[in-house]
């Protein structure tokens, strides 16, 4: 009655179909999920100071960070990225974001970290000028750690939403 | 031998409205497509909606073979987003996070500077000669979902054209020999 191809574009379009279904089904639930994360950050030293020969300055560090990421784990969560961000404001730009190390957690075992880390890229200012007087005084006054958290969610075919983030802005 | 006889009667009697007729629901199928594409350049405001992940360099978070669905606002760009940009001289675009921002205070201009998460140093290699950060009009948008396993499709079209030429060619030999 009904051809063999027939059969297959309808099999084909209810599969498509169902597993569009289950995949926003599947996003919906982490709509209810609400995370509650410690965390801290502390600069333990600064390592080294100089002067490039761009004339920018950067500085190497080593902090003290903790953290308790536990509870963003669901049965939907792929993975964690947590961060550390120096963010701070200078005369010329507005705003600097310096990413200072990330790390990626897989499972929920390894959601809990205590360690002392120094910076895994350059710290390094833009258009760092005068002495370096300009960059300790930025530092106490302007500096916020801040852990953000971005969570992936999978389902087997499933849509990742990074929407969901949690911030803590620790003032040092 | 009967089934090349069969098909030679087809296309044979063949009549020129029904030629016609297929060719418009082809047309169709082609501008309904397109019409589709540019829907999602509109609503996501991205020149690109949607990429496929072509290298190992987001691992494990997105995989060869990945598609990511992309969103691009006037929002500010920020440390940890997934951005997808296009660097002068390249075709491809790439998939990486943002590691650095600098943003002016008189003119709003932001210097951004990108890492693949399974990389070991930043995108400076990748940027064109002598560009050491990213502007805003190189940024296509940011991922805000994903499906996994699907752009294989692509990647192998792409690898292998003789695939994809034999796929075209099958394509147009069931349009033609279809009785309905």
């Amino acid at each position: 009655m009904h051809s063999v191809l027939y059969r297959l574009n309808t099999l084909i379009t209810l599969a498509g179909f169902l597993l569009a279904v289950m995949c926003s089904l599947a996003s919906f639930t982490d709509t209810f999920h609400v995370p509650s994360v410690t965390a801290h950050a502390e600069v333990l030293k600064v390592n080294r100071f100089r002067k490039q020969l761009t004339g920018n300055d950067e500085v190497s560090l080593t902090l003290n960070v903790s953290m308790n990421l536990r509870s963003t784990f669901t049965w939907n969560t792929k993975q964690v990225f947590v961060f550390v961000a120096a963010e701070y404001e200078t005369a010329k730009n507005s705003l600097n974001q310096v990413s200072l190390w990330d790390h990626i957690i897989q499972d929920k075992g390894h959601a809990k970290l205590e360690a002392q880390i120094t910076n895994k890229y350059p710290f390094i200012d833009q258009f760092g000028k005068s002495a370096n007087t300009n960059m300790y005084s930025a530092k106490p006054y302007m500096w916020e750690a801040i852990f953000v958290v971005r969570r992936s969610n999978l389902f087997s075919t499933g849509i990742l939403c990074p929407r969901q983030v949690k911030q803590l802005k620790t003032r040092w | 031998m009967g089934w090349i006889g069969e098909t030679i009667d087809s296309i044979k009697s063949l009549q020129i409205r029904h030629v016609l007729s297929q060719a418009v629901s082809l047309g169709m199928i082609v501008t309904s497509a397109l019409i589709i594409w540019k829907g999602l350049m509109c609503i996501t405001g991205s020149e690109s909606p949607v990429v496929v992940v072509l290298s190992g360099s987001m691992e494990p978070g997105f995989k060869r073979g990945d598609i990511l669905f992309l969103h691009m606002s006037k929002d500010p760009i920020r440390v940890g987003e997934i951005v997808v940009f296009n660097v002068d001289g390249r075709e491809i675009p790439i998939v990486h996070r943002v590691i650095k921002v600098h943003e002016r205070q008189d003119t709003g201009e932001v210097d951004v500077l990108t890492k693949g998460d399974n990389n070991f140093g930043d995108d400076r290699l990748l940027y064109a000669h002598g560009q050491l950060w990213l502007h805003r009009h190189h940024i296509m948008g940011r991922a805000v979902g994903f499906l996994p396993y699907v752009g294989w499709v692509t990647i192998i079209m792409t690898e292998k054209p003789i695939i994809k030429y034999l796929l075209i060619g099958a394509l147009g030999l069931l349009v033609v020999t279809s009785k309905d």
